[in-house]
């Protein structure tokens, strides 16, 4: 079991929004949507683009390149360009922190 | 549904491998014939005038889907040319003498680069922009120091000039009008990308035309101009635009004006041929006139489009306009038709700025914008769908940028 690693204050994040997360050579994506975090991948799976860049649209992220769309909460893509699906990690809230469990 | 005849398509590109897809998506049983005269199967082409040129990316890197899609889904994608379409008959010919008959037929042809015609415009080291193979032979050449002519200021030569530039060459581009991108975009935007450019090196020059382009015998090129001037180079990449592929269907006695034109469901003149992509020329969601679009956005949409009344849908195409030209670190693009627009609202902050087009009735009818990609991005993306609603925002909302366009879209 990886540990969880602390992201930032939750008040980083605004609402319905997604921010960008660096760790060692990986960099992940990490949402709030309705009161509650997610955590994927950072790049988009269609193109090497951050989706830290794109929307998001209640639980949908859209990438800012070429609108692949992806449901934040189980990283499936939803229909072409993107046909890949996006890697999720456990996402949490403590202490006003945000935490994922990171590989 | 008779499934005894193939699905066929002609021209392997993005709108034919994405409507191959979208054709199995939608249900097809029977035989789907990828035709199309080049050796890969169907690639993206957003990369050519990029990544690839600067070695980012890798042709491989480019295919629309792996191969191994098309023999999981029992694609056949067939290396040559259509030569005849005999629309009575129902069938087409290959450049081999084999006929095939077909459920239903659609014509992804794409268009031909447009050549210089003056002289010397044939010689060896001037090059076009159109495919993969034409990025293999470009790339090679875009060596640091090597000085590099680039004739045509719209998206492909920009985009060209500046991956040149990333890879360390001169650059030069010329234009024959007095604005870059000529009227697709804003006069301000225009002159945005025009900084953009001259910021990072290369030398631009408006007004000016080649006149004759001559071997200097030692491998370069001798570039001679409207304006007097003369140039060396050693490689000159023509960007002057297409002309759609409409050959094949105007010797089969299609109706074809600029492109093949087709309705809003994209059938042409003739039943169960459809025509999509680069190639076609529909009408307008906006305004109900033809006009073509060549673009990834116009050729992803499409193609789904086509495929589901290839299957004998009635599904007219709906998505509104959209492109983009990513150049250095920036990204420009224009969403809707602008040029329906009466008026221009602007939003601006750091160096990117949106430009709101609103028609006579206050209606959002498109948008064009220009800055940082990272900033850009997800504004433009709601921009979009402000116009892809038609909705009616104030004009000094949508100028002022306290206020996310995020929430004119809710509140609508």
């Amino acid at each position: 079991m990886t540990d969880w690693v602390k992201v930032c204050p939750l008040g980083d994040i605004e609402e319905e929004d997604v921010k960008r997360f660096d760790r060692g050579e990986r960099t992940y994506a990490v949402y709030r949507v309705a009161g509650k975090v997610y955590a994927t991948d950072g790049l988009c799976t269609h193109e090497q683009v951050h989706l830290c860049d794109g929307l998001v649209m209640e639980h949908v992220i859209e990438c800012p390149m070429h609108n692949g769309r992806f449901d934040i909460r189980d990283g499936r893509a939803l229909g072409a360009p993107a046909c890949v699906n996006l890697k999720t990690y456990p996402a949490k809230v403590e202490d006003g922190f945000v935490f994922i469990q990171a590989d | 549904m008779n499934l005894a005849l193939p699905m066929v398509i002609v021209g392997a590109g993005h709108v034919g491998g994405r409507a191959a897809q979208a054709l199995r998506e939608f249900g097809w049983m029977g035989e789907i014939l990828l035709v199309g005269g080049e050796r890969h199967l169907p690639y993206e082409r957003p990369p050519l005038s990029k990544a690839l040129l600067t070695g980012e990316r890798d042709p491989a890197s480019c295919a629309l889907r792996p191969r191994e899609a098309y023999a999981a889904e029992r694609i056949t994608h067939i290396v040559e040319r259509v030569v005849a379409i005999d629309a009575p008959a129902r069938e087409i010919a290959l450049s081999g003498g084999r006929r095939i008959g077909y459920h239903a037929l659609l014509l992804a042809t794409g268009g031909h680069l447009r050549r210089l015609a003056i002289p010397g415009g044939d010689l060896h080291g001037v090059l076009g922009l159109r495919t993969l193979d034409d990025a293999a032979a470009l790339a090679p050449r875009l060596v640091p120091g090597a000085k590099i002519l680039v004739i045509g200021g719209g998206f492909i030569g920009l985009e060209v000039a500046a991956s040149a530039r990333k890879r360390g060459c001169e650059v030069s581009l010329i234009e024959a009008a007095d604005r870059l991108m000529g009227r697709a975009v804003p006069a301000s935007i225009s002159e945005r990308v025009r900084s953009l450019h001259q910021d990072r090196g290369a030398r631009l020059r408006l007004r000016t035309t080649p006149m004759e382009i001559a071997p200097l015998g030692d491998g370069r090129l001798a570039i001679a101009f409207s304006d007097g001037s003369e140039l060396a180079a050693s490689t000159v990449v023509v960007g002057v635009g297409i002309d759609p592929a409409t050959e094949l269907a105007q010797s089969a006695s299609l109706a074809v004006n600029r492109g093949i034109a087709v309705n809003a469901e994209l059938a042409t003149s003739q039943p169960d041929i459809f025509a999509a992509g680069d190639v076609a020329e529909f009408p307008s969601v906006l305004s109900g006139q033809p006009i073509c679009q060549e673009s990834w956005h116009n050729a992803e949409t499409q193609a789904r489009t086509a495929a589901r009344n290839m299957l004998g849908g009635h599904e007219a195409h709906t998505a509104l306009p959209w492109l983009w030209s990513d150049q250095y670190d920036h990204v420009l693009q224009i969403g809707g038709e602008p040029a329906l627009g009466s008026t221009i609202v602007t939003r601006a902050w750091g160096g990117s700025e949106i430009r709101f087009h609103l028609d006579g009735k206050g209606e959002l009818v498109g948008v064009s914008g220009f800055g940082a990609m990272a900033s850009m991005a997800r504004e433009f993306k709601l921009a979009r769908m402000l116009v892809d609603r038609r909705l009616r925002p104030r004009a000094d909302q949508l100028s002022d940028t306290s206020v996310p366009l995020k929430s004119l879209l809710r509140a609508a």
